[in-house]
């Protein structure tokens, strides 16, 4: 099976091969022929690529330990949605899911485009497939996925315990489909480039594929976070760590570029900054494919020493002279001929909008780099922290959110004094009264950062609310329709249009949650003994009791020992329970002896959380089993040799041991304001991303008058 | 004002904010790091009251914890020269002997003060292969 594997990707190198070279002979020779061969060719990529999944998944799921990666990142006792996820979670899998998806992606948009942009479309397909046989390339020389071992282990490694979360299961994968989503759009502005053809046609072309990337991109990010809050015990949902941020960054710099096509649709302008915008998302997105694989800065993340980081920094490297070489050289192609009007127009907030995300990028790209920048200029190797980011981000994000109220309502070309006042007459008294009931009855005001954040958030809600219903009223007026037909039937004919509005309000809920329990969060650490209680921000918290259980895998995640406690909660008159726990995986090295690697593996922690609108009471727990170490060591000498049902005793007994005595254990207790509101605040966002993106019933249909028209045109010219 | 000048002017103001900002991005992030160095880095010549990170390898049975408090020694990644650190706060999940570890603090009287939780592993040895032996 492992050879089939092998086959696809080499197969699969050499059809993206020539792939590229058919359509760019296609396009020289004018050979359509050419060009549909070529564009077969990467249906048939996608074809063995899909083989090639399969294969592997069925070695993960079979647990088949001649194949190299599943014996390292799999295991018998790893549960199977786990075995499913195992894939990506090592680096030659990860290869392959970008291959997957990329060939998937290059399909699809070859094959909605197949009869139209017969110019642009061979060179785009070229791209694309260049980008794919890179990947395969990769997993052909240096890193393959179906490396076979020549004496399979009994029993695999297993997944990394501290990936064993659902959100785990989706977070890659769609971290992935964003990132490879930009190349379409990326692949199309070259094909233009190549051709001179810079009008709005390959943005028109592409434009759902950056929305389909950009969307995949942010639920990739809301997921690493809710990962990150309810699964590693550290209680924070953001960290600024650099696989964060090489996440982050292409996202910012694609949200620049969904806005300011928008002006080069309209008006013809910012041609020259709409490719570079998405040469730049390209880049970045490939960037943080490199620092997840290369390990060249320091983070949790990084996949250790890697053998293909040269590889991708050459590809970077190529992928960037060679755009701006072909930018530069079709500069007069570029120029627009259309200049800004006024500074208060639609386009020109666009323009500062895209200002503050790609300077927001380039401050994220330096606080990343740093170590490095640094090494270079000082020669000596430093880094800015948490506390670097958040000063230098707060500012832009203020201003981000405050132009996602403004933007929506200031007209194209040149606004008139009178628009504007009748426009944010309500949204600024709004935000006035906002800022006044704050400061009057809480303790925002201690927090100016917050504050200001809180004021423009009620402004960005109102605009939204303000346009939703200017339109619902407009629509009644005219149709005469019910307010609910009349709203369902405004956003349905304007979804792009009301789903960017629905976007900014997500944005705005989202920032919400975190200008609230990054300020006013209240983090309590104590080390107690069964009985004693602490204060946690509003909370008194009781440790009652600690738990122990062996085999009964509560998390599901194939942890056979858990240690743990029971805590109750009071605030006011209302009582929680929480059970926190920690999971202990028995190691695999030999030296801790059979009983004692049950004890000395990895253990994570299971935070238990009580979720509510209006605040999160976070817990953790860190049972020390230390002085368990001297009983351990004693049945490790004692039943060496005895057989598992006996060794199975030896560990309940030591286990139940620490249920009956525990010695103090260390709690972490987090009181968070507001924190749900950033996944609502994701999941509106999401859901605004997803209206914009659905074909309108009007579109379809213009499609289908317009390739009926196509037909009846060539009848007509035929006969 | 003509409309060339007005565009000059533009011009001028936009590239005169850039370049501010990108100064101050510059000395923000140069004022507010720390430097990463070595337990040997650190014995050789370390400035009094000056924080640093400190990265290396936690020593074999070296950790010890007393109540709220953790010690124990990092020694360099390739050498023998060790420094003591004692440190408070979350001990990530990952954190074992011979793992390597960042920490940021300061050294007082030979020993390494950490930072309140910024006790930071790099990767568990699970994720790569090349580790797995070791």
């Amino acid at each position: 099976m492992a050879g089939l594997g092998s086959a696809c990707l080499l197969v699969g190198l050499l059809t993206a091969l020539y792939a590229a070279g058919a359509s760019v002979y296609g396009a020289r020779a004018g050979s359509r022929a050419a060009v549909a061969s070529g564009r077969r060719a990467i249906y048939c990529v996608a074809g063995l690529m899909v083989t090639a999944t399969v294969v592997l998944q069925s070695a993960f799921l079979r647990s088949d330990f001649s194949f190299q990666l599943v014996a390292e990142g799999s295991s018998t006792d790893t549960p199977t949605f786990y075995k499913f996820t195992a894939m990506w979670a090592t680096q030659d899998g990860s290869l392959l899911l970008w291959a997957l998806l990329m060939s998937l992606f290059s399909s699809a948009v070859l094959f909605a485009t197949r009869r139209s942009l017969r110019d642009i479309a061979p060179w785009a397909t070229a791209v694309l497939a260049l980008v794919a046989g890179f990947f395969l390339l990769l997993m052909v020389a240096w890193e393959n996925p179906f490396t076979t071992l020549a004496s399979p282990p009994a029993e695999g490694a297993g997944l990394n315990p501290l990936l064993r979360h659902p959100a785990m299961m989706i977070h890659p994968p769609m971290l992935y489909t964003g990132y490879v989503g930009f190349s379409i759009p990326f692949a199309f502005a070259i094909g233009a480039l190549i051709v001179r053809q810079t009008g709005a046609d390959w943005i028109r072309a592409t434009r759902r594929f950056a929305l389909i990337a950009w969307t995949f991109l942010a639920a990739g990010i809301m997921l690493g976070a809710l990962w990150s809050y309810a699964e590693l015990g550290w209680g924070g949902y953001w960290a600024w760590d650099p696989v964060e941020n090489a996440s982050l960054m292409p996202w910012l710099v694609g949200t620049a570029f969904i806005h300011s096509i928008m002006v080069q649709e309209k008006r013809g302008m910012l041609k020259v900054w709409n490719v570079s915008l998405i040469v730049a998302t390209f880049v970045l997105a490939l960037l943080g494919t490199f620092l997840v694989r290369s390990g060249i800065l320091d983070s949790i993340h990084a996949f250790g020493a890697s053998t293909i980081g040269k590889q991708f920094l050459t590809f970077i490297a190529i992928a960037i002279l060679g755009s701006t070489a072909l930018i530069v050289s079709r500069l007069d192609d570029l120029r627009s001929r259309a200049k800004l009007d006024s500074l208060m127009s639609r386009e020109a907030f666009f323009l500062v909008n895209n200002l503050v995300l790609v300077g927001l990028c380039v401050v994220i790209f330096w606080g990343t780099f740093f170590p490095l920048i640094s090494e270079a200029l000082s020669g000596e190797e430093a880094s800015v922290g948490p506390p670097w980011f958040n000063r230098v981000t707060t500012p832009l994000a203020l201003v981000l959110v405050a132009l996602a109220a403004i933007g929506p309502m200031v007209p194209w070309r040149r606004a008139s004094r009178s628009g504007l006042m009748r426009s944010f007459r309500l949204p600024i008294s709004v935000m006035a009264v906002t800022l006044v009931a704050l400061v009057a009855f809480t303790d925002s005001a201690d927090s100016p950062p917050a504050l200001v954040m809180f004021c423009f958030v009620a402004l960005v809600l109102t605009v939204v609310a303000q346009e939703l219903a200017r339109g619902t009223a407009a629509r009644r007026t005219i149709a005469g329709d019910p307010w609910p037909r009349a709203l369902g039937q405004l956003i349905a004919r304007n979804r792009r249009r009301y789903g960017g509005y629905l976007v900014h309000a997500g944005i705005a809920v989202l920032f919400l949650g975190v200008a609230a329990s990054s300020a006013f969060d209240q983090q309590t650490d104590v080390r107690l003994s069964p009985g004693e209680s602490f204060e946690a921000g509003g909370y008194d918290i009781t440790y009652v009791r600690p738990t122990a259980e062996v085999g009964r895998d509560t998390s599901g995640t194939g942890a056979p020992i858990v240690f743990g406690a029971v805590l109750r909660a009071r605030r006011g008159d209302a009582v929680q329970t929480l059970h926190p726990s920690r999971n202990f995986y028995p190691s695999q090295n030999a030296e801790a002896g059979p009983i004692g690697r049950f004890f000395e593996g990895e253990a994570t922690s299971e935070v238990d959380v009580r979720w509510g609108l209006r605040r999160d009471l976070w817990t953790a727990v860190r049972p020390d089993i230390a002085e368990l170490e001297p009983a351990i060591r004693e049945a490790d000498a004692k039943f060496a040799d005895a057989g598992d049902d006996v060794q199975a005793i030896v560990i309940a007994a030591i286990v139940e041991r620490y249920r009956e005595q525990a010695p103090p254990a260390s709690f972490r207790a987090i009181d968070s304001p507001l924190v749900s509101w950033i996944w609502i605040g994701g999941a509106i966002m999401i859901l605004g991303a997803l209206i914009a993106i659905w074909p309108s019933p009007e579109a379809r249909m213009r499609r289908v008058t317009s390739i009926y028209a196509a037909k009846l045109g060539k009848e007509l010219s035929s006969a | 004002m003509d409309p060339r000048r007005k565009r000059k002017l533009r011009l001028f103001v936009a590239l005169s904010a850039a370049v501010l900002l990108a100064g101050a991005l510059v000395y923000t992030s140069f004022s507010a790091s720390t430097q990463a160095k070595e337990p040997s880095d650190l014995l050789a010549a370390a400035e009094p009251g000056r924080s640093y990170e400190l990265t290396g390898k936690v020593v074999d049975d070296s950790v010890d914890r007393d109540g709220e408090r953790l010690t124990f020694r990092i020694r360099d990644r390739d050498g023998r020269e060790s420094l003591p650190v004692t440190y408070s706060g979350v001990v990530p999940d990952p954190f074992r002997e011979g793992r390597e570890v960042i920490v940021s603090g300061e050294l007082k009287q030979g020993t390494f003060v950490a930072e309140r939780d910024s006790l930071i592993t790099k990767c568990p040895s699970k994720f790569t292969k090349d580790e797995q032996s070791a």
